[in-house]
Parts: C-alpha cells; structure tokens; sequence
C-alpha cells in the first residue's frame, strides 16, 4: 500500500516542481511580458501618430530632397531624391569608416610596437599618447581637431603650394589627379586581376612548399602582380600623362580631388582616439607570444623576418583579432559624431532629413537597421576569419 | 717557492666604465643602445623641441589668466581668463547662483562614495546599500524640497553635476540590468536566450547617438497621451539601457571565467538556481569583473558627452553655449583643452585604479 | 449609403470625444503653476543664457508675457533649450506648453506636423554675411562659393532653391552649434554664411571685425518667426497669439512698462479695455482681467522688448525695419482689443 502510494506521488510531481515544466511557463510568462510591452509602446506610438496628424511610412524616399550635401563620392544635387541622399550619407560613412579603419591599425601597430621599444624616449612617448587620448571624449577630441584645422590654415586665394599640383588651406587638401581617359577603367580591371592572380599565387606557393618545402617570395610577387598589371595596360595605352590639376577660379578651387576639413578633422579624431586603445591591443598581443617562441623560431634557423612572420605574428593575432574587431566596430560607431563637426554622414544627412519630413521614427529607425548590419557583417567576417586562424587543437 | 697561481694582493676596486652606469650609462642603454635608436631619439628631441617651445610660449609665457577679453584681443598668447570668468556656468550651468553649494556637496559626495568603493575591505552585501544610500542623499541635495533646501527643477541640473550624475547613476542602474540580461544570455532557456541575445547584441550594434536621438524624438511618442517624461530623464534611460548591454558581456566574462567545480558544488549541496547564484557564483564573479567595470565607467563617463547633440547642458554644452557670448567666442582652444584636462583627470585615475587593481588580484590568485 | 453615413458621424463623435478627453493646456499650466517653453538656447539676442545662467532674448521675453498674462508673474516660467530636430516632437508630445524658438510658419508645419502658429514675434528674412575682402556686391556673384549654414530646415531648403534658380554652383557646410559655425565662418572655412537676417547681424556683432563683414542687400526668403501651440486646443492658442499682439498693441497705444501705472487711469475706452480697467477681454481668454496690464509692466511693450534684446543699441544692432508698428511703415499691426 505505501509503496504503491510512493509510486503514485513520484508520478504526480507537481508542476511547479518539474524543472522542465517550469522553464517552459516561465519562458512563457517572459514573453507575454515583452510581448505586452511591445503592443503596448506600439499601440501608444500609433495613436499619438494619428492624433497629431503626423505622416507614417516611408513615402518621402521617393520625395525630392530639396538640400545640398557638401561632399558627395556619387553625384548629388538637391533636386534628387530623399533615398539618393541617404545613400550618399552612407558612402561617406563607409569611406571615413574604412579609411580609418586602414589608417588606425597601422597608426595602432606603430605605437603598440613603440611602447615595447628599448628606446625610453620611444616607449614613454607611445605610454603617453595612449594615456592621453584615451582618456579624453572623442566628441572633444574631434571639436578640437576641426577647429584647429579651420583656423591653421589659410583661404584658398593665399593657399600653401606643398608640390606642384598640391594645395593646402582652409577648404582642405587639394590634389591634382590624372585627367579621365579610357586607360583608367582599363587599369582598375588590371588590378582586379592582379588581386586574383596574386590569391592563386599564393595558394600555388603555399601548397609548393608544403610538399617541397621549397619557399617562394609570395609578397615580392603578389605586388609585382598587383602593380606590374595596372602599369603594363597603362604603358599599353600610350602612358597618358595629363593631369587635373585644381585651379583657383572665383571663391574657390576647381578640378582634382578634394579632401576637406571636416573629413579630415573627423578621420584624424577617429584614427588618433582608435589608435591608442588598438595600440594597447597589440602590446599586449605581443607580450603574450612567450619569448620561447622566439627563441626556438631562431634556434631552428628562421631569419629574423621569418620569426614575426611565420611565428610570432599568427600567434599574435590570435590574440589580437577579437578585441580588434571591436575596436573597429567602435571606429565605425564613433563615425556617427561628424553630425557635430559637419561632416554629412549617415547620420547627420537623416538627421536633416528628419527635421524637413518630420518622421523621426523612420529616421531612427534607418540609422539603427544601417549600423546594425554594418555591425553584424563585420563581426560575422571576423569570426569566420578568426576561425581560421584559431588554434587548431589537436 | 712562490705560487704564481695566486694574486699576492688584493686588487683596488675600480669605477664600472662610466658608460655602462650613472646618468651616462642610463642614457646609452636607454636612448642610443643601437645606431637606428640614436637616430630615433634625436629625432624625436628635435621634434618635441620644435613643438613644445611655441606651445609653452602660447600656453604659459604670453598667456593671460585672470584678464578681461578686451585684454585677451591684444595678446598673442592664450587666454586662460576664459575659465575663471566663465567657471560656475561651466561647472554648474542653470543651477540657481545661490544654492550653488548643493551641487558642489552632491560632486564631493559622489566622489567620496567612490574612493569609499576603492578599498577592496568594502566589497560585501554593504556597498550597494551604501550607494543607494549616498545616491539617494546626492538626489536630495539636488532636488531640494525638503528639510528646508529650496526645490530645484531637474530641468536646471547641469554641468559637471549632471555628466557626473548621467554616468554613475547610469552605471549604478544599469548594472542589475546588466547582471540578469548575462544570466539571461547564460540561461538554458531558448526563449529567454535568444531574448537576452538579441537585446545585447542590438545595443552593441549601433551607435549610443542613435539610442539618445530615440530618447530625445521617439520616448515622447511611446508614452501614453498626456504623460510625459523629463529630457534628463529620457537621456538617462538611454544611458542606461546602452551601458546594461555592455556590463552584461563584462559580466557574462565573468560567470565563463568561474570554475566549473564552483557551480557543481553549488548543486550538490542542493542550492536551487537562485539562491546558488545568490551565494556562490554571483559573490566571486562580479569581484573578478571589477577592472572592467571600472573601463566601462571610463567610458560611459566619456560617452555622456554625446548628450550636447540632443542638446543637454553637461559640461561639454555648457562650455559650447558659453563660447557662443560674443565676449568670449574666441577662446574656444583654452576652453576645450580646460575641459580635456577635467575628463583626463577623472579618467586618468580611474583607469590607474583599475590598472593597479588588475595587478593586485592577479597575483591574490 | 446610410451605412457610410452613420459611419461618419460615429468618427465624427469619436474624434469629438477623444478632442475633449485633453485636458486644456491652460488648466494643466495653472496646475503645474509655471509655462513649460521651448526655446533655443544658442541664439543670442533670442534665447540664450548669459553667464549667470539667466535666458535672455526677444523668444524668452515673449514666454515671460505669455507667463505674465496667466500668472500675474513673469518668473513662473521654465525654458527647455531645444535643437532643432527636436523642437516639434516636444511640442506635439507636450513636453513643452509653447515654442519659443525662431520658428518659421509654413504650410507643411502647420498641416503635416500638427502645430499651430500664432502671431509673429519677429518677421525675418534670409540673408548672406560675407567677408568685404571678396569683393562681393551681391548675392547673384556667389556662383561657386562655400556656403556656411546654419541649419533649421528652412534655410538649408532656402539656400540650395536660391543656388539652383540662379544655376550657380555652391557647397555647403552645415553645423549645428551656433557657436563652432561662426567660428569656423571667420577663420575663413566658408566665403558666406546664410541664415535668418536676425541672426547675422547677430553674428556679425561676434566678429572680432564687425566691420569687416557686410549683410548683402538680397534677402531670399520670407521668415515670419513665430511661437507654436500644439493643434487643437484654441483657448490656448488665443492666449498665446494675444499676448504677442498685446505687447504690440500696448506700442501703438503709447503704453510702457514706465507709464503703464499711470496709463490705469487713462479715461481712453481702448485703453481702458486693454487695461482691463474696463472688465471683459480677460474672461474671453479665460485670464485674470489684469493679464494686459501684468504682461506690459513686468515684460514691456514690444518695442521695449526689442530694444532691450535686438535693438540698435545692443550688440546686434538691429533697426527695426519689418518689425516696426505699420504706421512707422513695418508690418505690425495689432487687431482691435475688444
């Protein structure tokens, strides 16, 4: 009787007492909450929507955007639409992004390596830098860089002549750049091929010295394509040599390219604040590579560029990758700043579209989606390649 | 017969070569131990030499400290007056004149509860009650209302009190946030997993502009009709729902840091999930994240000066709105390097805490 | 048919009773016991603090008489400095009871953003500042120059509509903060900067050279810089659009903050009414019949208000010009006060 009664207990556990059952209500509860919640802001958002009369929806793409934007990679005018100048925001945004990304691990590199320097000069400068621009707000950091840019430099009719072809003043650095001509298209496929050509190249070299154990210079020949091609099609062409040079016509110059001084007040902020937290990422990268690495790389006879390359370096990076990546992503957030310093980015150019359409839920909504996806598909490319370069355990 | 093998007598001490120690050796080992080295390092002389003498004459020598800005027009140098004359609209901003001694105490306070929170002798069950306790007395002070202080508006904190304010008091209120979204992240529930996921992973995706820019124009449009809540406030909530996302990856570091025998012993002695979080893994976990809780603090404290984009008076602003007197617009450098200065020496000590206190408990282990 | 009908007469009493569901903007104000008012905060001579913290300008004076009239006191007033992306939002939310920040009434606010306006306190105009070096005489010359803008959705619309008709080339660079714009203006980063007449000659004053620089004569665009009420609630916009017409009114009637107590035994009918010596005009508003009186004596006339912020004989320098009563040949001109 009491065994059979034990039976019968131990098959009606309470439900509250199975732990299974338990997380199952207790997920549920959780989301009737965020659900709840969520119906709740939304149903709030819409009815504050309709009663203020204010437009939903993203109609104004189509709309034209009656405003200029000051620097463009594609052409703009203010009789295109809203979506023509929101792409033009994001272009911008990519190219401070990407620069500054190239510009600040090997600014960070350098410093990083400068801080572990024998040199005491060297290293505490470096200890200093990283010290210093780490610890002060980048939004500071880059007022104070547009200030300093706009106020150093000359107007265009007194501009520095740094080379021929090269001005510098307070609308920016001017350069001349080649005139158009066919052989340019031509060239940029040529380097295309050269990229291609030098990956199979390296693959070639790569499974040669696996079964030969033969080495072959890789990087010499990988340049010598990537450069060599483009310069043969351009010789192919007649070697155009005429140049666009700015000229200084009214208030301003004309032709070349122009970089201006909000671009490169941001960019110099970026990269200088980025640096010295990418900096101290390599150090300690560095340090971590135990100097028995070294010593054994050198005792099995490498040459000293062999040792970083092929031992000290891939140990490194494995270290140093994961919080680099970050360090990028905060690059590219930061990048969301030039709305203070004027540079029309992503943000700055919705931020005007905001104010003229009067839709800040779409707009905040467009910022969040871009940087969101820039965000997830650098860290989803650097995982994969920091698989690749993990330790395989064996 | 002699011993020829042995020194008859007993040699005198001679100086180590003078380049090997002293000033002469220090210099040669440190500066000019190799030819690229002596290059490097006069070069650098020579860099610094050319810089610095112009900055120290700007900066020191013709600079004006306690002039009028009629005097700073004349002078070739910095004008430093720029501060002293501007300082209790950049330290306190709209803060009425006369009550100015409430923020300063709240600041000091604020400070005292950090240097408090410094001496590892202090981490127990005491030290949130101890902040609940000074925030909630800073929070008095501020206000007003009571025991006799005049009420003041939270529309009219600014400055340094209120980027103080925004960053702290964001920390202190995003941590427990923080703390059940790394559970959360850590939970063998899907659902709750995928929730806590996304929430941390979406912060930590866009930028903190974009979380203020829906505090200041979406907030409003979320509230029921009729409701509303402060500016300050709303900026507030959107520091602290960015800064959770980030403690809770800090944090989640430290529960994956945990010895695994740590939670298994926690089941054997049959501890339930609660409690064993309670007593056993949370207690060791959250000391072994302070250094990098004190980094995030650097940074929301730096962070906090995005809110002059939606148009806040932290210190940053309150400089910027005072720049912006024709008397003064000018002197925009001295007035940003000031500020430099300020945030530098907040976040110079802070991270040498955090540094020095990285090192303590790696070698307690 | 019927079906529809009833259909829209069911909407129609809906919308009626969700109309009357808002509480008045005018109770809530009583009840909280200060005016809630959205202003700038970066403009000098409209809204700005000094160094002591305290507002100033001709947008902040406005809130103070609109204060006046409902309180008896000017100083139940709080100012929410706003940008300019989030001025409307806080309005429509109710954040804020009233803006006071150098908006420009157009169409599109007025319908798409749910806002009223109400009276101008200041007509304005787009203008260009130029540096006299250049050489420039007029606007039609500024083919291929950087332009500095300080944004607000009008000028940046105004400005690149003025560049494409003329088919002149121009680049833009746009700041928000007042402050750093200006600056970066005079350092030379722009060869023109363009913004409201106002606010040049406002910025002109900050040069280190005022004279220097020159307004040139082409004003682009019309600029009736106005506060905003949220839509719907018209006893609140009446109070609003008559506290700015009181304070011209009080001008064409000779009335001023010196001579307002005397003017109370004026035996004058208009002045009586306006006084409200002579009850009637503060029970429309659903005001103390003093309101005229309190408004002009604690804040002035509007000609005090502008000499004392923008006038010639601040550092903006400003004539009265559009903004003088119309019979000195300016545009204001002040309904009957009965």
């Amino acid at each position: 009787m009491s065994s059979n009664n034990d039976v019968a207990v131990q098959q009606a556990v309470p439900f509250w007492r199975d732990p299974d059952k338990r997380a199952i209500i207790f997920q549920a509860v959780v989301l009737l909450i965020v659900l709840v919640v969520g119906y709740y802001l939304f149903y709030n958002t819409q009815a504050n929507l309709e009663r203020q009369n204010i437009t939903t929806g993203f109609d104004f793409f189509e709309k034209e955007s009656s405003f200029e934007i000051g620097e463009s990679m594609v052409a703009y005018s203010a009789a295109d639409t809203y979506l023509d100048a929101l792409k033009v925001g994001f272009l911008n945004t990519l190219k401070v992004s990407f620069i500054g990304i190239v510009l600040t691990i090997f600014l960070g590199t350098v410093v990083g390596i400068g801080r572990l320097s024998s040199n005491w000069l060297i290293s505490k400068l470096a200890a200093f830098y990283i010290e210093v621009l780490q610890d002060i707000p980048v939004l500071l950091q880059l007022i104070f860089w547009y200030a300093i840019f706009y106020e150093s430099f000359p107007p265009p009719r007194q501009a520095i002549s740094v080379m021929p072809g090269v001005f510098l003043c307070n609308r920016g650095l001017l350069c001349g750049v080649p005139a158009e001509h066919p052989a340019h298209t031509a060239m940029i496929f040529a380097v295309v091929v050269g990229v291609v050509a030098a990956w199979f190249l390296a693959r070639w070299a790569h499974k040669r010295q696996d079964a030969t154990g033969k080495d072959f210079p890789v990087f010499l020949g990988s340049l010598g394509l990537i450069i060599g091609l483009p310069l043969l099609v351009w010789l192919g062409y007649g070697a155009p040599l005429e140049m666009d040079v700015p000229v200084l016509k009214g208030f301003n110059f004309k032709g070349g390219i122009v970089i201006s001084p909000e671009f490169a007040a941001l960019l110099l902020g970026l990269v200088l604040y980025t640096a010295a937290f990418v900096a101290e990422i390599v150090r300690a990268g560095i340090q971590a590579v135990s100097l028995g690495q070294r010593e054994a790389a050198m005792a099995v006879g490498l040459r000293p560029a062999q040792v970083t390359n092929l031992v000290i370096l891939p140990q490194a990076l494995r270290v140093i990758i994961p919080p680099l990546t970050s360090q990028m992503l905060n690059l590219t957030k930061n990048s969301s700043l030039a709305v203070a310093i004027g540079y029309p980015d992503f943000v700055a150019v919705t931020s005007t579209t905001i104010n003229q359409t009067g839709q800040a839920i779409e707009g905040v909504a467009l910022i969040m989606i871009v940087y969101l996806t820039i965000s997830l598909s650098t860290s989803f490319f650097m995982n994969w390649y920091n698989k690749k370069k993990a330790l395989v355990e064996r | 017969m002699s011993k020829p093998y042995v020194a008859q007598k007993i040699v005198a001490e001679q100086e180590p070569p003078a380049l090997e120690v002293g000033v002469l050796g220090w210099l040669r080992k440190n500066l000019f131990n190799s030819w690229m080295n002596t290059l490097l390092t006069v070069f650098v002389i020579a860099a610094l030499v050319k810089v610095l003498i112009p900055v120290i004459q700007w900066a020191v020598i013709d600079a004006l400290w306690f002039s009028t800005s009629e005097a700073c027009r004349e002078s070739t140098g910095a004008c430093w007056s720029v501060i002293p004359h501007n300082f209790r609209f950049i330290i306190f901003g709209f803060y009425p004149q006369d009550q100015h001694w409430r923020p300063l105490m709240a600041m000091i306070l604020m400070v005292a509860l950090l240097i408090y929170s410094k001496d590892k002798e202090h981490w127990n069950g005491r030290l949130p009650w101890v902040w609940i306790g000074g925030l909630s007395l800073m929070g008095v002070l501020m206000r007003g209302g009571v025991f006799g202080l005049v009420g003041v508006e939270s529309d009219l904190w600014s400055g340094l009190p209120l980027t103080m304010l925004l960053s702290v008091f964001g920390m202190f209120a995003a941590y427990p946030l923080g703390i059940v979204l790394a559970l959360g992240r850590r939970s063998t529930m899907p659902a709750v997993r995928s929730l806590c996921v996304a929430y941390i992973e979406l912060i930590r995706g866009v930028p903190l502009i974009s979380l203020l820019f829906m505090s200041s124009v979406m907030f409003p449009l979320f509230l029921p009709e009729g409701m509303t809540i402060n500016k300050i406030l709303r900026a507030q909530i959107a520091i602290i729902l960015f800064t959770a996302a980030y403690i809770a990856e800090v944090v989640r570091g430290g529960l994956q840091a945990m010895d695994k025998g740590q939670y298994e012993a926690a089941d054997s002695i049959g501890l339930n999930y609660n409690l064993s979080m309670r007593l056993v893994i949370l207690p060791q976990a959250l000391k072994i994240v302070i250094p990098p809780t004190v980094g995030i603090l650097i940074s929301a404290f730096k962070d906090t000066s995005l809110v002059v984009i939606i148009a806040l008076y932290d210190i940053l602003k309150t400089t910027q709105s005072m720049l912006s007197n024709p008397e003064w617009m000018g002197y925009s450098t001295e007035a940003y390097i000031f500020l430099a200065l300020l945030y530098f020496i907040g976040c110079y000590s802070m991270s040498s805490y955090s540094r020095k206190l990285e090192r303590d408990l790696h070698t307690g282990r | 048919m019927r079906l529809f009908k009833m259909l829209a007469v069911a909407m129609g009493i809906t919308a009626i009773v969700t109309g009357a569901a808002f509480a008045s903007t005018l109770e809530d104000v009583k009840a909280k016991g200060f005016v809630q008012v959205g202003a700038n905060g970066n403009l000098f001579g409209f809204g700005m603090p000094d160094d002591k913290g305290v507002w100033k300008g001709l947008d902040v004076d406005t809130g103070k008489a609109i204060a006046a009239a409902i309180f008896g006191d000017a100083t139940k007033i709080k100012f929410t400095p706003l940008t300019a992306v989030q001025r409307f939002t806080a309005l429509q939310s109710g954040e804020i009871d009233v803006l006071c920040r150098n908006g420009t009434r157009t169409l599109s606010r007025e319908t798409a953003l749910g806002l009223d306006f109400t009276h101008p306190n200041y007509y304005d105009g787009q203008g260009f500042l130029i540096n006299k070096n250049l050489g420039v005489k007029s606007a039609k010359e500024l083919g291929g120059a950087t332009v500095c803008v300080l944004p607000g959705t009008t000028t940046e619309l105004n400005a690149a509509d003025y560049f494409r008709v003329n088919k002149m080339e121009w680049s833009p660079v746009v700041l928000e903060s007042t402050s750093e714009l200006s600056k970066a203006f005079f350092a030379g980063r722009c060869d023109v900067m363009t913004s409201d007449a106002s606010q040049l000659a406002g910025i002109r004053a900050t040069s280190p050279k005022p004279t220097d620089y020159v307004i040139l004569p082409e004003i682009i665009s019309k600029e009736p810089l106005a506060p905003a009420v949220r839509h719907g609630d018209n006893q609140w916009k009446d109070i609003v659009d008559f506290t700015v017409l009181a304070l011209i009114a009080a001008e064409e009637m000779g009335i001023t903050s010196a001579n307002v107590d005397e003017m109370l035994k004026s035996e004058d009918p208009k002045i009586k009414r306006f006084l409200g010596t002579s009850a009637g005009n503060g029970k429309s508003l659903g005001l103390s019949e003093d309101w005229a009186y309190n408004v002009i004596k604690q804040v002035g006339n509007y000609g005090e208000v502008f000499e004392r912020n923008v006038g010639v004989n601040t550092k903006l320098e400003i004539k009265r010009g559009l903004n003088a009563l119309w019979i000195n040949g300016g545009l204001l001109y002040a309904p009957p006060f009965k």
